[in-house]
């Protein structure tokens, strides 16, 4: 009975935000075991509620999208089609597990746990709520960028393993794409840093709280370089996760699925899982870095709500973004994926790194907002006239087809 | 509206057209055209046709078959799915003229590709085609062939289904009819002018047959 006191007692202090929830429970349980309970306690939760967040994306998402093309989207299993996440797990862990035979078939099979765990493993650092990250590291920032690079090895592994020349080269553009856009994730990362001046992300959430008196929580999304670095972060996270506009490593129109072209069944939703998961983690770290963590948005509303309510709220509204994304941005070419991540992308988070030291040393607040913006948005259109083709499209003429 | 130089301008362009279907789709009922089938129907067209049947007159079936046998649909039919027997029997049809009638009238719903060349081919309005369109079945080698128990069905179902075709072959049965009896009217007031003028000879009276009503 004891422990059962102590777990609920723990979820109570855990949902109300106060301070080192897993003592009630750790205190109940023999001496011997707490290190291990301690380590399950943080790891359960995150098991349970990421995947849920998945599924239940996975039908936003249709439906969304739905509505975005004037469809329904799915209305059929459950209470307004939302079961259909049950339906469509339990079609795919019934599905046959297809491996071919030339495929190499420990790193066929390795593949897609290599990408979930790693995947997995980033949600430890991220500070979902004031008393709730599950491994408070002082280098957490450095932990998730370290981690989260793994999951290019999975791809590749994948795509090689599967003795298919589109899985090939649906890895190659995953790895290519993913190699560039980590430089913008990691330089758009690193503005925070400088300002904050610690890698730990609690730290970098708490530093984002607002202090008492003031009306506006000092985000750093609303600073010029703030919201820049947002922006970029975004549209790396958005490369890195392979999402539309992105997916070119999966693009069904030219190599089919890409590198799990040659997986079925629950490996191939594994691969699903793995993608999402990503990036719900890189969300959470946008949040984390730029979006004031789990602090809400105007001092005085700060306490209003237990403060992972407000993390979640964040999540999901970003969630719904790149759902939206996804609904109005056809797929770019290869040649404009590395265009704009190596001659837009890459000089812009340097910019923004360049205006976030302006930001720290100039004293005086309206000449450091002028400065910064000024910097930033002359940067922006002029990066964006170079980037942007100066070919004149002519008529289009049909020369055989007369 | 946003200004084409700046970079991302169409994305939120496009980003503004997508959030308007979005919300469009729950404000503005003309957006969504989805037709939830199997509880919602939308009327078929007028034009609408999925699989030949056989048209009879009257009340069974069989006997008031339009159909003669002639076999021109199942030498017609593209993918050759019609198979017919003739039978020995022969049957009055709407003229009241003795006619041939399928023994056997089977046609393959696996292969017929709702051409409609039978339909066209066809002397005497005897084959039409049907709008039903959910013939799925669970025996999928006697469940498919369709015998002519099956394909019969009244004329009444093809008025239903198709009304201005149907009218078109009604009216124009009818008027073949009424100028057949005409003629056999016409026919037999000649030959009862010509029995009048010249007596036939006694022991013969059978040369002149009763008008028909
Ligand atoms: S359906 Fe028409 S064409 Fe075919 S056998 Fe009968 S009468 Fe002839
Ligand atoms: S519709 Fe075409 S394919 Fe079908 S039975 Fe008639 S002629 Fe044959």
């Amino acid at each position: 009975m004891e422990p059962l006191k102590g777990l609920l007692s723990t979820l109570w202090k855990a949902l109300t935000d106060q301070p080192d929830p897993k003592a009630p429970f750790l205190e109940s349980i023999p001496e011997d075991y707490r290190s291990l309970a301690s380590a399950v306690l943080s790891v359960a939760p995150i098991l349970m509620v990421f995947p849920l967040l998945f599924a239940l994306t996975t039908v936003l998402e249709r439906k969304g999208l739905g509505r975005i093309q004037n469809r329904l989207g799915p209305n059929r299993v459950g209470p307004a089609g939302f079961l259909q996440f049950a339906a469509d797990g339990l079609k795919t862990l019934t599905k046959e597990d297809v491996v071919p035979r030339a495929a190499d078939r420990v790193v066929h099979f390795l593949a897609p746990i290599a990408l979930v765990i790693p995947v997995l493993l980033t949600f430890a650092v991220l500070p979902f709520g004031r008393n709730l990250a599950p491994i408070d590291l002082d280098a957490g920032l450095l932990f998730f960028f370290a981690v989260s690079s793994a999951t290019e090895l999975a791809v590749f592994m994948a795509g090689w393993a599967s003795r298919n020349k589109y899985s090939l080269l649906g890895a190659l553009r995953a790895v290519a794409q993913m190699v560039s856009y980590e430089i913008p994730l990691v330089l758009a990362a690193l503005s925070v840093v400088m300002i904050t001046g610690t890698l730990s992300l609690s730290a970098i959430a708490a530093a984002q709280s607002p202090t008492p008196g003031s009306f506006l929580a000092p985000w750093y999304v609303f600073t010029p370089w703030g919201l820049m670095g947002f922006l970029l972060f975004m549209i790396a996270a958005c490369a890195e996760a392979n999402r539309s506009p992105f997916d070119l490593p999966e693009g069904e129109s030219e190599i089919i699925a890409g590198y799990y072209l040659e997986y079925s069944g629950f490996k191939f939703a594994l691969f699903f899982l793995g993608e999402y998961l990503g990036l719900f983690a890189s969300s959470g770290l946008a949040i984390t870095l730029f979006l004031g963590g789990w602090n809400a948005p105007f001092a005085f509303m700060q306490g209003w709500l237990p403060s992972w309510v407000w993390f979640f709220a964040k999540l999901a509204t970003l969630i719904a973004v790149f759902i939206w994304i996804r609904g109005t941005l056809p797929r770019v070419r290869m040649d404009q994926l590395m265009g704009l991540a190596w001659k837009f992308m890459i000089p812009m988070t340097l910019l923004t790194l360049v205006a976030a030291g302006l930001w720290h040393r100039l004293p005086s607040a309206p000449l450091r907002w002028v400065a910064c913006t000024a910097l930033l948005a002359g940067a922006f259109l002029v990066l964006g006239r170079v980037l942007m083709p100066r070919t004149r499209h002519g008529r289009r003429v049909y020369r055989y087809a007369d | 509206m946003v200004p084409r130089v700046i970079l991302g301008g169409g994305i939120v362009k496009g980003m503004i057209e997508t959030a308007r279907n979005f919300v469009g789709s729950y404000t503005d009922a003309s957006r969504l055209t989805t037709v939830e089938y199997p509880e919602q129907r939308i009327p078929l067209h007028a034009n609408a046709r999925q699989f030949p049947f056989l048209v009879f007159d009257g009340t069974d079936p069989m006997a008031g078959l339009r159909c003669v046998a002639c076999q021109i649909c199942e030498k017609e039919c593209p993918p050759q799915c019609i198979y017919i027997i003739k039978d020995s029997v022969k049957k009055p049809d709407y003229l009241g003229k003795m006619q041939m009638q399928p023994k056997v009238f089977d046609i393959d719903l696996s292969v017929c590709m709702s051409c409609q060349i039978c339909v066209e081919v066809c002397p005497f309005d005897a084959i039409k085609m049907d709008t039903e369109f959910e013939l799925s079945n669970d025996d999928r080698f006697a469940g498919l062939l369709v015998n002519k128990h099956q394909l019969a069905k009244p004329n009444s179902h093809f008025a239903r289904i198709h009304p201005a075709e149907a009218a078109e072959v009604d009216g124009r049965l009818a008027a073949e009819k009424a100028k057949a009896e005409a003629k056999a009217r016409a026919d037999a007031e000649a030959k009862a002018k010509a029995a009048a003028t010249s007596p036939p000879p006694a022991g013969n009276p059978s040369s002149s047959p009763p008008p028909k009503s």
